[in-house]
């Protein structure tokens, strides 16, 4: 386990490595800069800014530089954001997130894995429709129409909700009202893919041999659920779950801008739009650890799901 | 505590089954009402897609100062209302279901035959190549999609194809990871096992041992996919490279008219419940289809 | 109880949204949407003040900073003009007038500006507000050192350009501090909208000791001291810019708002619904979708006013079928029917334009002579000048035009193609393109045919339109180069009796119109919602406000 962490470790560099090398040098050639805007700077303004920002660098200097920097744990300035640098940029962004998204997918989860495996126990029984049609529906509206949507309804025209941003107050003081909508929204889909997974693979494992045994020797239905069948069937869920859950914490763009949340998506995509190399950069390497990492738990998890995958 | 994953039932995936698999999956699937309901739905959404535009009294195209925003209504000449230049908006769904069904079918199918290939492949081969294969996979997941399509287009300029590229290029990876998940555990079963002993070549165990058994969970993720898939394409026509006016796709209709759900609702409401309606279609096509090809349960029906 | 069903009149429509009926209801249902309430604001006298005087505005984007000689956006802008004086200030309805300084003189030849600070001026700290702070601020904000990507506003004064583009040391600007009190401004030739440049926030001062201590990070919560009337508390980058009111002020008597708050939101949709659920006073803009049911529903609240900017096409002059192609660019000119473009399709009240400069204080708008002909008039001549550059329906005009991804610009952008289709005949192909993408595309000069063209002024002086299409002008992307009109726009900056300036910039402008290198749209108007209980509040044609001048009613 310790063995394989290491090795894990050891192979996330070269990943990452890549990973920087191929966005550093993608965003690079894509037209547009930091600097370019409808107003024309004043040349020496202009050498200036890319001198103070090392741009005036030749690119694998620039690349070797934002390594070096990174190593000593320093994403660099940001562009977009004159006086803030991208650590702290990041560190103020992803608590947002990883509360907003974390919680989506903890009410997902439990959500979708519960309503998977009742519509695979009920499978092409009116449970089994209706479940599965409320999972498409979450499913086929998209988040950028729910989302205003329940704001008109439970903000503008109700009242009963904000209608955006984090509020001043703590979590149990009201603050939670703010989160509400946001991790509704985000959930539904959640619910709606891991509830659909489930319920296919849980089908397929309820059909195996051995659970027909275990059938045939009287065992009760949540005993066999609990016991034997939830396992093997959680495989395909879990895989899914591994980048999703690193997506959803690194925050999403929609919900963010639609509810006025400072998390990381808004960042990544104003930075993005604006050319903030070091911002986007920034975001891309926590991202990609992030699934790096949740990937290795993802393997760690089939291991125990089912034995014999491990190797 | 774990209890074994049995062995799928006796003659399910040995050597020669292949050709029985797919007769036997159709005869299946025919019997399933609410696949077959779907199948038609579907079809027939097709044809209308492909022949309405031309039978509307209204060009898609055509913008009408006189009729901006009118709401829809059975004698009024536009069933579905006019958008907000004037355009006949039962016409319009119609045009935008071509290119948004188009790019669902192709570009999900592009991104599972990847997926599969992909997935299958690590899984099955494990050690180095699967580390060194899912390392990959962790860096696309990684890549801004953003810079990745600007690139694309300024490299080979605009290209209907590029569409299908692009989004299939980014939607295999969660299908890998899924497949490579599931092979993991089937390629320790005892019939892999048999077939890998008896000397039969990788390739071919993957191809047709390994394949047939992950079908059902494949088909699961497909109809996930194409949701998706339809939605990415309006981000792709921000970005310049989709459909571009007076082309226009339900992707594209769908988030222009989120911001008129208000004032216009019929603007969202049409679009929104063509594409509702098609994806209900594919997944109850999928379920359908993952009923059928189950290897374990061709005796179930 | 009856609240409750009162309510759900409301919620009803709302959720009939997304079902399929609502979508089939006829114009005449709408009688179902909520009412604009009314509420009774001001209580009795109707200027009976709020308890609670805090003031909370929508602010579009993230400000990238608040060091006034580092931002350059709009909503850094907006919050610096609250934290910020500078030496001339605007009223409420966009006339300047003193602010720190209490009075001006102007030297006869129009190139020296000597200013008389306000005594009581003082800083947020306490320390008074001196003439050497204004001129640390100007030379601050011209060193090249600073990174300000705003300095070229600076150039009207002496030595500017020369500081800016690192030829002269910093201290040669043309501003020094003769007392405490006086500042003096010599500038390079006469400018008559210099004190118009002087609210921008690249004039303001700044505080020397918390510059020199604090450095780059001077502008934030806790450093940052402004002589303003409010100062900065706090700021959560996403969330909030907190400012409370600097007790300091010269002129805290008359300020009533205690605390102001700066949402970022980029989103316009988002905003929107965020004022409807009150929880901003004042949007800073409207999404132009929502102008017809906010028309209906909250009339009294919307508020358009003409804005100094322009919306127009250019056309690429330096490549066919454009180049050197006068009646090709006339006829596509007078082929677009603006009534219906911003009558039907942008819809917020847009003013036609069929000239660059917008409606600046001073200066005659100017027109070409078609601009008073009807539709159908110049509709033939269109077609007539469209055959004399050699098209017709068999050999019609193929061309591109580009704009960059934005859902009014893609729905002005049909509209154009189907008229041009319409009365010529000609076959548009429409590319959008991201914004930088755009820019880069744009700014090539060849791979552009027809591109959207929009731009806002700095100040309010036809010269910061005029500028652009001069022969050698960075932002002419137009490529436009005429000897007479780079002549006369020299003339003009050189002319210190304003009247006669005025004119040769007018008729710098008939020579361009006369050629036709952009294709005049429409004069941008500002949008903003307004609570009915915030008083103090007018629209002005640079969309400035002061929060100071805002007064929170009972409500």
């Amino acid at each position: 386990m310790l063995r394989l962490f290491f090795r894990r470790l050891l192979e996330s560099i070269p990943t990452l490595l890549i990973l920087i090398a191929v966005t550093f040098f993608m965003m690079r050639m894509a037209p547009g800069g930091p600097f370019d805007s409808e107003k024309r700077l004043a040349p020496e303004v202009e050498a200036n800014l890319r001198a103070a920002y090392h741009l005036d660098e030749p690119l694998w200097q620039q690349f070797g530089r934002y390594l070096w920097n990174l190593a000593q744990g320093d994403f660099g300035p940001s562009f977009q954001y004159r006086d803030r640098t991208v650590t702290e940029l990041i560190a103020s962004g992803f608590p947002v997130s990883l509360q907003l998204g974390g919680l989506a997918m903890l009410i997902a989860v439990v959500a979708g894995v519960a309503l998977g495996s009742l519509a695979a126990l009920r499978q092409n029984k009116a449970t089994d429709y209706t479940t599965m049609a409320a999972a498409m529906t979450g499913i086929s509206v998209p988040n950028f129409v729910l989302a205003p949507l329940l704001v008109l309804v439970f903000a503008v025209y109700l009242g009963w909700l904000p209608a955006g941003g984090l509020g001043e107050a703590s979590l149990l003081e009201g603050g939670w009202k703010n989160l509400v909508l946001p991790v509704f929204t985000l959930a539904l889909t959640q619910v709606a893919y891991i509830a659909r997974l489930t319920r296919g693979s849980m089908i397929e494992v309820l059909r195996s041999n051995y659970i027909r045994t275990a059938r045939a020797q009287g065992l009760s239905t949540l005993t066999i659920l609990f016991r034997h069948a939830l396992k093997p069937a959680l495989i395909p869920v879990v895989s899914y779950l591994g980048p999703a859950t690193a997506g959803l914490i690194t925050g999403s763009v929609v919900i963010e801008q639609i509810f006025g949340l400072p998390g990381l998506g808004r960042y990544f995509v104003t930075g993005a739009l604006n050319r903030d190399y070091t911002l986007v950069l920034g975001i891309v390497v926590f991202y990609g650890a992030l699934i790096i990492l949740f990937n290795f738990l993802v393997d760690l998890i089939y291991g125990w799901l089912d034995p014999r995958s491990r190797e | 505590m774990t209890a074994p994953v049995g062995a799928p039932l006796s003659a399910i995936a040995v050597p020669e089954a292949p050709r029985s698999l797919w007769t036997d999956a159709w005869s299946t699937l025919r019997q399933n009402r609410a696949a077959m309901a779907a199948a038609v739905i579907l079809g027939a959404l097709v044809l209308l897609v492909l022949v309405g535009p031309s039978l509307s009294d209204h060009r898609y195209d055509k913008p009408n100062w006189d009729e901006i925003a009118v709401p829809p209504s059975l004698t009024g000449g536009h069933l579905f209302g006019t958008d907000s230049l004037g355009r006949d908006l039962f016409t319009r769904t119609l045009m935008g279901g071509r290119l948004s069904l188009l790019v669902g079918v192709v570009s999900t199918l592009v991104s599972m035959l990847i997926g599969i290939a992909w997935g299958a492949t690590a899984g099955f081969l494990g050690g180095r190549a699967d580390r060194i294969m899912m390392r990959i996979v962790d860096i696309l997941y990684a890549l801004p999609f953003m810079f990745l399509v600007i690139l694309l287009m300024v490299l080979f300029g605009r290209n209907i194809l590029l569409i299908f590229v692009a989004i299939g290029a980014c939607n295999w990876l969660d299908m890998a990871r899924i497949v490579r998940g599931q092979t993991l555990g089937l390629k320790q079963r005892e019939f892999i096992e048999a077939a890998r002993v008896s000397g039969v070549k990788p390739g071919r165990i993957i191809l047709r041992h390994i394949v047939p058994n992950l079908l059902g969970v494949v088909v699961i993720y497909v109809t996930l996919t194409i949701p998706q898939v339809i939605l990415v394409e309006s981000f792709l026509s921000f970005l310049g490279l989709g459909v571009q006016e007076p082309q226009t796709s339900w992707g594209v209709m769908v988030s222009d008219g989120a911001m008129d759900m208000e004032n216009a609702p019929w603007m969202l409401v049409f679009p929104a419940a063509f594409l509702a309606v098609t994806l209900f279609c594919f997944n109850y096509l999928g379920d359908g289809l993952r009923d059928a090809l189950d290897p374990r349960d061709r005796s179930g029906r | 109880m009856t609240q409750l069903v009162a309510e759900w009149r409301w919620w009803l429509p709302a959720l009939t949204a997304a079902a399929l009926l609502a979508a089939c209801s006829r114009p005449g249902d709408e009688a179902s949407l909520p009412t604009p309430q009314t509420v009774q604001v001001g209580g009795a006298s109707g200027q009976e003040l709020a308890a609670e005087q805090i003031l909370r505005k929508g602010n579009g984007a993230e400000p990238e900073s608040l060091d006034p000689h580092r931002a350059e956006g709009v909503t850094s802008s907006n919050v610096l003009r609250d934290l910020f004086e500078g030496l001339v200030t605007e009223a409420p309805d966009g006339t300047l007038i003193p602010g720190a300084a209490e009075s001006w003189t102007i030297s006869e030849d129009g190139r020296v500006y000597t200013f008389k600070l306000q005594p009581r001026g003082r800083w947020s700290n306490g320390d008074p507000v001196v003439a050497e702070d204004f001129a640390f601020g100007l030379r601050r904000s011209a060193d090249p050192a600073t990174l300000s990507e705003y300095s070229a506003i600076l150039y009207p004064i002496d030595n500017a350009y020369e500081v800016v583009n690192g030829s002269l040391p910093v201290d040669r600007l043309g501003v020094r501090a003769i007392d405490e009190r006086t500042l003096e401004i010599r500038l390079h030739s006469p400018t008559p909208y210099l004190l118009g440049l002087l609210t921008h926030s690249s004039t303001y001062p700044v505080h020397r000791p918390s510059v020199v201590k604090f450095g780059d990070k001077f502008a934030r919560p806790g450093n940052l001291v402004s002589n303003g009337a409010y100062g900065l508390q706090a700021w959560v980058v996403q969330s909030y810019i907190q400012l409370v009111r600097n007790t300091h002020y010269w002129d805290n008597d008359q300020t009533v708002i205690n605390e102001v708050w700066y949402y970022p939101v980029e989103n316009a949709e988002s905003e929107l619904r965020r004022y409807r659920a009150n929880e901003f006073d004042t949007t800073e803009t409207v999404p132009n979708r929502q102008i017809p049911w906010l028309r209906k529903n909250l009339p009294a609240e919307l508020h358009i006013a003409p804005y100094l900017g322009s919306y127009s096409y250019g056309f690429n002059t330096t490549q066919p079928p454009f180049k050197d192609n006068i009646p090709l660019r006339k006829a596509l000119a007078m082929a677009l029917d603006r009534d219906i473009l911003v009558g039907k399709i942008t819809g917020a009240g847009e003013i036609a334009a069929y000239s660059w400069v917008p409606p600046v204080t001073g200066y005659q708008n100017q027109q070409p002579v078609w601009a008073t002909w009807t539709q159908e008039q110049r509709n033939a001549e269109a077609r007539r000048l469209y055959a004399q550059a050699g098209y017709s329906a068999e050999q019609p005009l193929r061309m591109q035009l580009l704009h960059n991804t934005e859902i009014n610009h893609r729905r002005l952008a049909v509209a154009m193609a189907a008229m041009w289709r319409d009365v010529l005949g000609v076959e548009t192909e429409i590319l959008n393109q991201e914004w930088q993408v755009f820019l880069q595309t744009r700014r090539t000069r060849i791979d552009t045919q027809v591109f959207r063209y929009g731009w806002i002024g700095d100040y309010n002086d036809p010269y910061t339109f005029a500028e652009i299409l001069e022969s050698k002008h960075g932002l002419n992307d137009m490529s436009y180069n005429n000897p007479r009109y780079d002549a006369l726009l020299l003339e003009a900056s050189r002319e210190a009796d304003p009247a006669v300036r005025m004119g040769l910039l007018q008729e710098a402008e008939r020579v361009m119109l006369d050629d036709m290198p952009m294709l005049p749209i429409y004069y941008y108007v500002s949008k903003q919602m307004v609570k009915p209980w915030v008083a103090g509040y007018e629209s002005n044609i640079m969309d400035h406000h002061h929060s100071r001048h805002f007064r929170i009613l009972k409500h």
